[in-house]
């Protein structure tokens, strides 16, 4: 066994014994935590399909992230009022139903996007996604029958069947559970031939081109992929606050999802895991002391990108190879 | 006559002030090595990124096995059976040497929206990629990442890559270049078997390798072809030596 697959075994339990543990001591803060970290990281491990594995630094995943909490707060707030959504169609609190529609939603809204972005690379391309989600954000604002700037609350949390997702540990495991199945298929993608093709596009396109595949069909169904996954971790984030807003969708979310992977380390597989960790621990850690906590987050992310390309990751189970 | 596999008509490319590309017309025909050479600068390689599509011509035609390719891009041709190398090695530098040319025989395939199968287990692309590897000699490198790899063994490499397209015409940009004798004694060698296989667009410096292989040879200064015919004719073609070869010959 590798030195990374010990390391990433030893995270995935981690991650689950903790809030275990904290359940069992009556501790639900801790339970909370945990969720939000397995939340944070499957949104984080949809971008990781993008900037990790195809070097698309989208700087406006926020977008998908928020689309999918609005998809869970939409079609709960219509089950809850038994208004029709659209075309009589009814809302619903079925978590399932739920998560298929935002990622549905991030799919189909990421192919435009990313249609567009991909003609461009580099800092355009950063710019151009950002613009985007900018535009989604404002969007939400200015949208009174969602509650607008004020977000729209949750009243009760959606249903899973069979699960008590009202308590702090089931929740907590479906959304393990979800994390775990994403990572799974990022784990398949990336040894798979599209994830060859996705990767030789980060490496060299032109390479790529000259093989007789087009970079920009791969990138943008890598794109498209990617918002989904981090669009069914919006749906989750929004059921374990019971509230969405547009800060779900604000610059500062992508920001905050590619800072997760960069701590964690770009493209491996537990990447957004560890940097998930890292970032909830201290955000809860430092948050408590100073105001500043992210200042020090700040210092901690320039010490990674000088001097721990791998990230956390990279440190712990050394450069990986593939192949 | 045989129609030509390759045939380009008066092409033309600018950049800026300097006519890089000044009314080329060439054909490459079936089985046939066809040497381009020519002082540096004299836009060899600028000819070849237009057959292959890095670069879009002013005016003229590529007419590639019967088609129109000009508005085609590089992934486009290289479809249709353009196999080309780089005067610049270039290639995924992470992956090794093997997936390196696994990425073209997966193209070659036409299945790169696979998502779930692993391609290391995958016996109908490690088994034509490692025997591409072992035509050129490379494969006991094979696992070595690219940007690990000598840059002799890279331009082996290259030559393997556009091999395992299986193409219908090879676009060969100084595969020479930087290889020291032993090494382009053995190209020279392989190339030479390599023409039955598919023609070869072949620009190279190294004038025994020309002189070797090539069934023809066209003569490329300031971007216009000055002369084309065999062996014989070039080497006593007094234009050609007085703008080119010179001592070379
Ligand atoms: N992308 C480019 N932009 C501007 N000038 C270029 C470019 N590529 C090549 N050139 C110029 O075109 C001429 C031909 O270059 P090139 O085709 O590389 O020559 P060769 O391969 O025969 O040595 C040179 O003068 C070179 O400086
Ligand atoms: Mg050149």
């Amino acid at each position: 066994m590798s030195r990374e697959t010990i390391v990433n075994i030893v995270l995935a339990l981690l991650l689950l014994a903790i809030p275990l543990g904290a359940s069992a001591m009556g501790e639900q803060f801790y339970v909370t935590l945990a969720t939000r970290i397995a939340i944070l990281a499957l949104a984080a491990t949809g971008l990781n399909i993008a900037l990790g594995l195809g070097g698309l630094v989208s700087f406006g995943h926020a977008a998908f992230f928020g689309l999918g909490g609005y998809a869970a707060g939409i079609l709960a707030t219509h089950a809850f009022n038994a208004e029709p959504l659209f075309f009589g169609l009814p809302g619903t609190t079925s978590m399932p139903v739920i998560w298929l529609v935002a990622i549905m939603v991030c799919g189909l809204v990421a192919l435009p996007i990313g249609a567009i972005s991909l003609r461009t690379t580099g800092v355009y391309f950063i710019m151009i996604t950002l613009a985007f989600a900018q535009m989604i954000y404002y969007f939400a604002i200015s949208w009174p029958a969602y509650g607008g700037e004020d977000g729209l609350s949750i009243y009760v949390r959606n249903a899973f069947p069979g699960v008590n997702t009202a308590q702090p540990l089931p929740y907590f495991l479906i959304c393990y559970v979800v994390l775990m199945a994403a990572l799974g298929l990022f784990w398949l993608l990336r040894g798979s031939r599209f994830g060859a093709a996705l990767q030789a596009a980060r490496q060299n396109a032109t390479r790529l081109s000259a093989v007789g595949i087009a970079p920009f069909n791969i990138r943008l169904v890598a794109f498209a992929i990617s918002a989904m996954v981090t669009g069914l971790a919006g749906a989750l984030f929004a059921d374990l606050n019971r509230f969405v807003s547009p800060s779900m969708l604000s610059w500062h979310m992508s920001g905050e999802l590619i800072v997760l992977i960069i701590l964690g380390g770009k493209g491996g597989l537990f990447g957004p895991v560890a940097g998930a960790m890292l970032y909830v621990l201290f955000e809860f850690a430092l948050g408590g002391i100073t105001e500043r906590w992210q200042f020090f987050l700040g210092l901690i992310l320039l010490g990674v990108v000088l001097f721990a390309r791998g990230g956390l990751l990279g440190l712990l189970a050394g450069k990986a190879r593939h192949g | 006559m045989a129609e030509p596999v390759l045939e380009i008509r008066d092409l033309k490319k600018t950049f800026g002030a300097l006519k890089a590309t000044d009314g080329v017309s060439l054909d490459l025909m079936p089985g046939e090595i066809h040497a381009l050479i020519g002082p540096n600068g004299a836009g060899k390689s600028t000819l070849i990124h237009q057959l292959s599509g890095s670069f879009r011509p002013d005016s003229g035609t590529i007419t590639f096995l019967g088609q129109d390719i000009a508005g085609l891009d590089m992934a486009a041709r290289a479809r249709l059976g353009l196999g080309r190398s780089f005067q610049i090695s270039s290639l995924a530098q992470e992956f090794s040497a093997l997936r390196n040319v696994m990425l073209a025989v997966q193209a070659r395939q036409g299945t790169s929206f696979r998502f779930f199968r692993p391609v290391m287990s995958d016996k109908s692309l490690t088994e034509p990629a490692m025997a591409m590897l072992k035509r050129v000699g490379l494969a006991e490198r094979a696992h070595v990442p690219a940007a690990e790899l000598s840059h002799g063994e890279r331009r082996q490499l290259e030559i393997a890559i556009a091999l395992a397209l299986g193409p219908k015409a090879f676009l060969f940009d100084e595969p020479m270049a930087g290889m020291g004798p032993e090494g382009s004694k053995a190209l020279t060698k392989f190339l030479d078997g390599l023409r039955q296989q598919a023609p070869i667009l072949l620009v190279e410096h190294d004038m025994d390798a020309v002189f070797a292989l090539a069934d023809r040879i066209s003569v490329l200064v300031y971007g216009r072809v000055i002369a084309t015919g065999t062996v014989d004719d070039i080497r006593n073609d007094p234009e050609v030596r007085r703008a080119y070869l010179g001592e070379a010959a």
